[in-house]
Formats: C-alpha cells, structure tokens, sequence
C-alpha cells in the first residue's frame, strides 16, 4: 500500500493574532495509507472538522504541511482546485447545500466542473446514484421533495461522481434513524469495498467507527491521542471514557466485568467477539471447576 | 413519581397533513399519560411520532378523535393559551429555538410574554435555569456555547413557564455523547422536580431510562410497556426498523448461543451484572 495522506507537523490557530486565537490543531502529525477506512472521533471542539479541511486545502496550515499523494497542497504553483477533485468533503448535514432543481443535476454538478463531456457525466450520475440506491424516478424529482436521508443521499452522491481518491465524511449519519444510520453507512462501507478509495469518517459514535473502520484516530484537546487499529484502539476503553468519550456498550460491559474482578479482555467492542470471549470464559471456568 | 391522574390524553386521534391523500399520518392513536411519568415514543422516520407531538400542545389540531390536555379539548380555542402554558415543546436544532443574545433574557421571553410581573420573572428564571443545569451560563451569548447547552437553554426557556409537561421532539439528535448525556441528566432533574416528560428519541439507551416506552409505526401505536418488556422484542423491534439497545443485543445473542441470560437486561449495568454471577 502506499501513502494517500501526509500531515506533518500541523498546527492551526483560529484568529491569529487577536485576543480570542486559539489552537485548534497543534503539532499533528500522522499518515493515511491508500484504502484505508479511517474513523475519526473526539469530542466537540477537539479539532476533527478543522483537521480535515485542511486535505483539500479549505484551512490553510499556521505552521506544518498537508500532503495529499505526494503533493504540498500550498506549495508555489500547487494547482488548489485540483485537490478539491482528489479529496472529496461531505460535510455536517450536507443537504442543505442542495441547490439544483433535479437531483440527477445537483449529482452532476461536481462532474461538470471537472470539464468532462456530457456521456461520461451522465455515467457518473448513474453509478454515483446506484451506490447510495438511489432510483432513476427520485434523480429526476427537485431534491425539495425527498425526504431528510433521501437528500442526504443525493449529496453524497454528487462528491461520489467526482471520483475522489479520498472520501472525506463529517458525521454522514447524525440525525437520522438507526435504520437511515446503517443505510448510509453501510453504502459507505460497500463503496469503499468496490472503489478501493480511501474513506474517512468523523463520527461522534464508537460503535458506528468500530463497524465500518479498520483505523481510528482519536483528537483531544487539538492533538492526536491515539491513532491505531480499531482492536488496539479499543483495548484503552478506560482511556477513552477519560477523554471523555462514550465507547460501545459492549466495551463498557467488559470494562465493568473487569473492574468487578474478571479476568476478561478489555478490547471487546462486537456483539460476535462479545460473545465468544464470554463462551471462552465460561469454558475456562468450567474446565477449572472440573480439575 | 406518576400516579394515576392522567395529564395528557388521546383519544383515536386521526391527522391528515393533506386530506385528500388516503395516508394519515397519525392514524388511530389512544393514549393516557399520567402525571409525573417519563414515556419514550421510539419510530422510524416517518412513523408519526413528531406529528402526534405536535397535538400534545395544539401545534396541530386531531382531524378526528379529541386531544385532552388537563381535561381540555386542545380544539377549543378558549383553553389555547392554558393548553401552550401545560405542555411546553423542545424541538431538535436548539440553533432554531433562541431569539435572545444573552442566556438569561432568551430564557425571560416567555415570562415576559405571559405577562408575568419583573420580580416573578427573575424568580422563574433563576428557578429554570438552575433546573436546567444552565445558570452559571446566563450571561453568556447562546451563540458561544455547545449544542448540548444551547439545548438546554431552550429548556429553560420553556420551564419557565411552569409547564406541568415537556415534550421533547429528538432535543438530543443533533448533539454529540456528552451534549447528550447533559440533556439526559436535565430530564432526570426535570422528573424529579414532577414535570411529566414526553421525549420522542431515535436512542434506544435513553428509551432504556423512561419508565414507559411507546413504539409507533405507520401512524399507529404497536408495542407499548416498560423498557424491559419492549427491548425484550428484538425481532418484533426489528421489524419496525428499530434497535434494541446494545447491551439487550447482547444477552438475545448469548441466549442464542444457548447460555442463559433473563429476559430483562436492557442495561449495561445489569448485562454485566448477570455475566459476573456466570462467570465468577
């Protein structure tokens, strides 16, 4: 694998200068390699939404550089607009910036800035649209008349069509019902699987970044506090709770377990794992009640 | 805690946005709360939860069947005023609820509006928001604080009102874990306080924490009982396109695994709780 993302060193201050600046991001550093399904959580505040406008160049650094494939976003002559097409940001509630009066034509907004020519615009628009299950009779309806998980969809779709290397997402699912959660999440999840491209996802939920993700990225307080696999991030559960984070119930279950004095392992955040650490466990102690 | 005295009553409530579309959007629902009483109302989107909300403050007006607040028919305009102070609404985006630039005057509007005397305001003001866990903020600028304390300045907008009721439309929806958390803790204050609460969520674990739980799917009311009997139902919770919260998730699974686990495990608390008798 090789490396999509290169942060070195990133730091950002809001209203430099003025009285009211602040770090919001301070000395991160840390890389994405390609195809890597990449949570990131922290508490509100922590830095995860400045972080990841600065992949396509939307912040730019105080100090430190942002590479996306090997390229300095702000170096002399780096084509900004480029990387706009190479990293795709799906924002907090991205349905409201739907402006088009079709959804197939919002989808193709991206597309035709890019410059392509009408039929391979039009192919994107079909396979964007098949990816969030969209169908042929609602991309020919006004975004105004879907609902709030449709819509959400639609603009998912339009950043899908521009064929990023990276997916960016902030928070894709808040605010709908479990069924909409797992939906988009799971379009997400089966997108990743079939493009290959990088995906990453803010989320506020533990148990939504333990189902689709396979790294996670912790941000506390403007600086990376853990940045490791989904197994090994979840075995410091107790260090998440203290950075106040909420983990899965399953996780909080086995901290409890081991706090009451069980000798049972902490990096349980799946139903399935859950269980067959329990069968083991009820295994071992049955075959020590039986010697 | 509750008794026996209802405060908000339905009765084969039938709502129609267009009526000359067949689909109703509440479609037969009867119901009794009782005073002091938290009840969740879970559904997915669509289900008619919102909309059977807005009747319990006469935002919306039955189509057929009665809406009783305190006894009051919220059909007649007479008892409007009454019904707005009995039941007070929260609604999800906090940012679309506050019209001052100071906490403590956001939280004066109602008052002020009610017509309530100055020294009376202060005293209601004061009073909602220490309730409302906001009062070190009251002179902050809303727009400087965190969903989860916009949201509870809101609150206190509406406790201020000495509602008997609180309706809260997804308030935690768009907040993050701890803004979440915060929300939960008010409502536990407001409870204890004896303000019934109402809360329409999409959160199973804070369903989990009422003391009733009412299910809604195309308009109608189809589980009804205390989180243990309803997240008891996975399947049946499934086929309306819900969850159950993780920890009962859990134990349906272990039991499918063939090890024993009662039926009433909703929390983690008690999912560990059961795990350590077994494995101790």
């Amino acid at each position: 694998m090789s490396e999509i993302i290169r942060v070195e060193n990133l730091s950002y201050i809001y209203n430099l200068g003025m009285p009211d600046a602040t770090k919001a991001l301070d000395d991160v550093s840390f890389t994405v390699e390609e195809g890597d399904f990449v949570g990131i959580i922290g508490s509100t505040g922590s830095g995860k939404s400045t972080l990841i406008s600065h992949f396509n160049g939307l912040n730019r650094p105080t100090s430190g550089r942002v590479l996306v494939d090997g390229k300095d976003l702000w170096e002399q002559g780096a084509d900004l607009r480029s990387f706009r097409f190479l990293v795709g940001l799906v924002m907090q509630y991205p349905e409201y910036q739907l402006f088009e009066e079709t959804c197939a034509k919002d989808i193709a907004y991206g597309p035709r800035n890019m410059g392509l020519d009408e039929a391979e615009i039009q192919r994107r628009i079909k396979e964007a649209a098949a990816f969030v299950g969209l169908s042929d009779e609602l991309l020919e309806k006004s975004p105004f008349e879907l609902s709030g998980g449709q819509k959400r969809r639609v603009a998912i779709a339009g950043v899908m069509a521009m064929h990023p290397r990276v997916l960016v997402l902030d928070e894709p699912a808040a605010g709908l019902d479990p069924e909409g959660r797992d939906t988009i999440l799971s379009q997400i999840k089966d997108y990743h699987k079939k493009t290959g491209i990088t995906v990453l996802l803010v989320s506020h939920s533990m148990e939504d970044i333990a189902k689709y993700a396979n790294r996670v990225l912790v941000m506390h307080r403007a600086k990376i506090a853990m940045y490791d696999t989904v197994e090994n991030v979840f075995a410091r559960a107790q260090e998440l709770l203290e950075l106040g984070l909420s983990v899965p119930q399953v996780t909080q279950i086995f901290l409890k377990l081991r706090q009451m004095g069980l000798d049972i392992p902490a990096d349980v955040y799946t139903i399935p794992y859950a269980v067959k650490t329990i069968q083991k466990a009820l295994a071992a102690k049955q075959a020590g009640e039986v010697q | 805690m509750p008794n026996q005295e209802s405060i908000l009553q339905a009765q084969n409530v039938h709502f129609r946005y267009d009526p000359e579309q067949p689909k109703y959007a509440v479609d037969g629902v009867t119901l009794d709360i009782r005073r002091g009483e938290f009840v969740a109302v879970l559904g997915a989107n669509g289900c008619g939860k919102s909309t059977l909300a807005k009747h319990f403050n006469a935002i919306l007006l039955p189509e057929a069947g009665t809406v009783l607040v305190e006894g009051m028919d919220t059909r007649n305009e007479d008892h409007l005023y009454d019904v707005r102070q009995k039941v007070g609404m929260v609604f999800q985006n906090p940012d679309n609820q506050i019209v001052a630039t100071i906490v403590e005057e956001d939280v004066a509007f109602a008052p002020e509006n009610l017509g309530v005397p100055p020294e009376e305001i202060r005293t209601r003001i004061d009073e909602a928001m220490k309730l409302a866990g906001i009062y070190e903020k009251r002179d902050a600028a809303p727009y400087k604080l965190s969903g989860g304390q916009k949201q509870r300045v809101a609150i206190a907008g509406v406790i201020a009102m000495r509602p008997d009721c609180l309706v809260l439309d997804e308030s935690t929806a768009m907040l993050d874990p701890h803004g979440r958390a915060q929300v939960m803790k008010t409502i536990h204050q407001l409870r204890a306080a004896g303000i019934t609460i109402v809360s329409i969520t999409h959160y199973m674990e804070e369903a989990a924490q009422a003391d009733r739980v009412l299910v809604m799917s195309r308009g109608r009311i189809v589980m009804e009982g205390t989180p243990e009997q309803v997240f008891s139902q996975t399947e049946k919770l499934h086929s309306y396109h819900l969850d159950v919260p993780q920890a009962a998730e859990l134990r349906d699974e272990l039991v499918k695994a063939g090890i024993p686990m009662p039926e009433n495990v909703i929390t983690p608390e008690a999912c560990a709780e059961e795990l350590f008798k077994l494995l101790k």
